[in-house]
């Protein structure tokens, strides 16, 4: 979760990464900030996330990011 | 149209199958095979499917781009061929279906949907041909995606009084952005744009505004038809714009104009490319090779100009279209480029926020946005740069003094109605910023509802420019 | 309860709507009270109250502008009415025809057979005058469709606010005045000229590829030529002694076998412009292409005659109704003379007139 947090914090240093539910929905995040998001999650953890995973549900908060890589890593 | 149907149809009927197969054997044998089995299992059927899907992109945009594109290519062939002069290859003359890329895009989403699994392909032969066929948008879109128009599209329909209203309504409202605004104007846009060598300098900014006006109307216009008489049977079609001129950066204004063509490129090009296998490989390689900043943006920048790129040459088989993507591509790079510089700036002078800055910033885009656009008026590569350097060179204001708005093929009555026109287009924008405009009029006393209606219909009617000498049928995005 | 209010609201709504756009639509059509009065001719027609004569004109200008209905009352107690509109081709007289025929069986029709020339629509303006003004029905649907130019659109005949609504920046107090109402300029459709221009040079003819008239335009010479002949009616062929355009000799030979062949009078009154005293100098008010008043008065008394000898025609003079009609039409025939003569004196030109006018 560590690595994520850092990841998230470098792309956004403004934002609180720890308590903001709506990355996606408040435009937080653009498009570029998710693929680079993504991009680096792979470098991070190992885990191809794919297009279809792109959805707010997965992308709104760190937590809900998490839970996805872990789910990824499962498979 | 008849072919892209049936392939997807019977293409992405198999693909569902082996969804399903794949399924099936996991939930059953979840037990007893292990992670790696399991894995190998998924990748044998997703070659499979891959396989399909390529087969089926091959035909569906194969259609495409051999109706449309092929005149294209053959004339960049014969500009090759004419260093060497060599004999040039004749261009042939294949008919456009209308609507072919917006309802080719629309048919690809589906079918690449259904190969990530998102839904299960659909059974009914009928539905699905009437999904890619629904004519309100074979003219200019918006572009649907399959899980949202198959619910309203396929749902019990009772005649529900509310949407008829509201939906003819926005039709005549519609109308009257085309054919008293749009078409009204765009007689003095072609003057000038089509007569680059007379109209220069101060000309060519007028042209930009005035065609700024004559695309919003137009698209808008046609866009609100659309939609409206999909709502008049109770479907509900996506909106595509979202009072794109009161965008504050370019970026913005592209998630509120043509919003569904903007989603559909970046679900179906943006994003896949740039989290494709290769993709990832080669951002790790520049990101060693290259250091972590520069190779963080490796995959950002190709995929945004593969994706601008293909947008550009979507609107129109030839250059200018491609170097307008691009341009956007360019300006939108740019300014992210240059988020670092804008913070230090707002930091020290703290205007972020402010109405000042805020109104600063629309402007800006909307100018912006104007000046890239000029690469469409004149639908030449060479002519638009050329005419755009004119503006700095040739601006006089004295031009426009002496009467040379009258000659532009518009009179001044015509001036009185566009201007009170384009007025009702910003206090209605403005309106529907706290709203939907027509759920609000409903609430509002009888005699004013159908006043504004009976005046809307009647304006169209009588300040409408079609007929002999003007022709209201040349919907801009129509060669699609 | 709520649907029934709902409905009537709209019903409501929707009635307003179309009597506004009624309104409007009468607004913004032209009114031809002023410089193109041609395009008010065809109007006139419905206006009478007896529409029942003796003799019915149909054709294009060289009809309207060469015979006085004033003149064959008073001279020989005839009535007739002239149906003619500017460069009225074929199918349009022939449709107009068929048309007056459900108002009246006349005697005899005169059809001029210039039109013979024009084998396809000529001018979308020609159309519009001679449409515009008939009242909805088959025959003016057959009309519009036999009628329209390319880039005419038929709706635009069905709701003429379709076409004309782009006058609503050019409306002037003249479409105002005559908004509801028009003012009667012709005299049971003869357009009345009293000024002279004496003829001074006529276009040297030109020699044509091909002079056969087209299938169509006989198409049409037969329907009519049946029409008659089914309502007993006598069918007379003019040509009216206009110096231009030129009326060539294998044109007249056409008319001349045609007229035989179907046991009808063809009469081209170039040749006997002598007899009937036509006197170019005096006799045009343009130069030869129409005849003035002096004109229309001797063609009248000419034509009159052969008529009511040919036909035996009635005299009506006698009839008390009738006298009491045509002297009010008399007395609006002198008043126009008159103030077309003191404009004359007065400003040199006729006020209604004096923009140049297309060649009809």
């Amino acid at each position: 979760m560590e690595a994520l947090m850092n990841i998230l914090q470098e792309l956004h240093p403004e934002v609180d990464f720890k308590t903001n539910e709506s990355l996606i929905d408040g435009k937080v995040l653009d498009s570029f900030d998710i693929i680079t998001l993504i991009s680096e999650i792979h470098e991070e953890y190992d885990v191809r996330i794919p297009v279809d995973e792109i959805i707010p549900q997965n992308f709104n908060s760190a937590e809900a990011l998490y839970r996805l890589i872990e789910r990824l890593q499962d498979e | 149209m008849v072919v892209t149907i049936l392939t997807t149809y019977l293409i992405t009927i198999e693909i569902g199958k082996l969804h399903t197969r794949r399924d099936i054997f996991l939930k059953e044998n979840k037990a007893t095979l292990s992670r790696d089995e399991k894995k190998a299992y998924r990748e044998i059927i997703k070659a499979k499917q891959k396989k399909l899907l390529i087969l089926c992109l091959f035909v569906d945009l194969g259609i495409l781009a051999v109706l449309k594109y092929t005149n294209f290519a053959i004339s960049n062939a014969n500009a090759v061929l004419r260093l060497f002069h060599s004999q040039e290859i004749s261009f042939m003359d294949l008919a456009l279906p209308m609507g072919i890329s917006f309802y080719t895009f629309q048919t690809v989403g589906y079918l690449v949907d259904v190969y990530r699994g998102k839904y299960l392909p659909e059974k009914n032969l009928g539905k699905l041909a009437l999904f890619v066929s629904f004519f309100p948008q074979l003219i200019q879109g918006p572009i649907s995606r399959f899980d949202d128009l198959s619910k309203t599209l396929f749902a019990e329909h009772s005649f529900d009084g509310r949407n008829v209203t509201f939906g003819l309504q926005r039709i005549l409202w519609g109308f009257f952005k085309k054919l008293v605004i749009a078409d009204r104007i765009l007689v003095a846009v072609n003057t000038i744009t089509k007569d680059p060598e007379n109209y220069q300098g101060i000309f060519v900014f007028i042209g930009m505004l005035f065609y700024a006006v004559q695309l919003y109307a137009d698209f808008t216009g046609g866009i609100d038809i659309t939609i409206g008489i999909a709502q008049v049977f109770g479907i509900k079609v996506q909106e595509n714009f979202q009072r794109p001129f009161f965008s504050k950066s370019i970026t913005e204004y592209w998630r509120r104009w043509h919003i569904t063509m903007g989603t559909w490129f970046r679900d179906y090009v943006f994003y896949p490319i740039s989290i494709s296998s290769p993709m990832l490989k080669l951002s790790k390689t520049s990101r060693t090779k290259l250091g972590e900043k520069i190779g963080k943006r490796v995959p950002v920048y190709l995929s945004s100009i593969t994706v601008w790129f293909a947008t550009g040459i979507w609107h129109g088989a030839s250059w200018n279209f491609i170097v307008w993507g691009l341009m956007n591509c360019f300006v939108i790079i740019v300014s992210q480029e240059f988020e670092p510089f804008y913070s230090k700036f707002h930091n020290r002078f703290n205007l972020r926020g402010t109405y000042g800055f805020r109104l600063f910033q629309v402007m800006r885009t909307f100018l912006l946005m104007c000046s890239i656009r000029i690469l469409d008026c004149y639908r030449d590569v060479g002519t638009s740069f050329k005419m755009f350097g004119t503006m700095f060179t040739k601006w006089r204001f004295s031009d426009v003094f002496q009467g040379a708005l009258l000659d532009l093929g518009l009179e001044k009555s015509d001036y009185y109605v566009l201007a009170i026109g384009v007025v009702i287009l910003v206090m209605f924008s403005l309106k529907q910023r706290s709203g939907n405009v027509w759920e609000k009029m409903e609430n509002g006393p009888l005699l004013l509802r159908y006043a504004i209606n009976i005046v809307l219909l009647i304006s169209v009617i009588t300040l409408g420019a079609y007929g002999i000498g003007y022709d209201s049928n040349q919907f801009i995005y129509n060669q699609f | 309860m709520m649907k029934k209010t709902k409905i009537l609201q709209v019903a409501a709504a929707a009635l307003v709507t179309i009597i506004i756009l009624v309104f409007l639509e009468k607004l913004l059509m032209p009114k031809y009270m002023t410089q193109i009065l041609e395009g008010a001719l065809i109007s006139e027609y419905y206006q009478e109250k007896e529409k029942d004569h003796d003799v019915i004109f149909v054709g294009d200008c060289e009809v309207y502008e060469s015979f006085s209905p004033i003149t064959l009352w008073e001279k020989f107690g005839i009535t007739s009415f002239i149906r003619g509109s500017a460069q009225q081709l074929i199918w349009h007289s022939y449709y107009l025809l068929e048309e007056t025929l459900r108002y009246e069986k006349p005697e005899v029709v005169v059809f001029n057979v210039l039109s013979m020339k024009y084998d396809v629509p000529q001018k979308e303006a020609y159309n519009r005058m001679a449409l515009d003004d008939m009242p909805m029905s088959i025959t003016k649907l057959k009309a519009i469709r036999a009628s329209m130019m390319e880039e005419e659109k038929f709706i635009t005949y069905l709701f003429p606010i379709l076409r004309y609504h782009s006058r609503w920046s050019e409306l002037t107090s003249e479409d105002l005045k005559y908004w509801l109402k028009r003012e009667r300029i012709s005299h049971n459709g003869y357009l009345m000229r009293v000024d002279t221009k004496a003829v001074t040079t006529i276009p040297t003819k030109k020699r044509l590829p091909n002079y056969e008239f087209s299938e169509i335009c006989y198409h049409y010479l037969d329907k009519m030529t049946a029409l008659c002949k089914e309502n007993d009616i006598e069918l007379v062929l003019i040509k009216a002694p206009s110096l231009y355009p030129h009326w060539y000799d294998e044109w007249d030979e056409q008319m001349r076998a045609y007229a035989e062949e179907n046991d009808l009078y063809y009469i081209n009154f170039l040749d006997y412009t002598d007899e009937i005293g036509i006197d170019y100098s005096t006799d045009t008010y343009d130069g030869g292409l129409h005849l003035n008043l002096s004109g229309a008065e001797k063609m009248s008394e000419y034509f009159g005659r052969i008529l009511t000898e040919k036909y035996n025609l009635r005299d009506h003079r006698e009839d008390a109704e009738l006298k009491k009609i045509w002297d009010g039409k008399i007395a609006f025939y002198n008043q126009t003379i008159e103030m077309q003569f003191s404009e004359l004196e007065l400003l040199g030109y006729i006020k209604a007139f004096n923009k140049k006018k297309e060649e009809g």
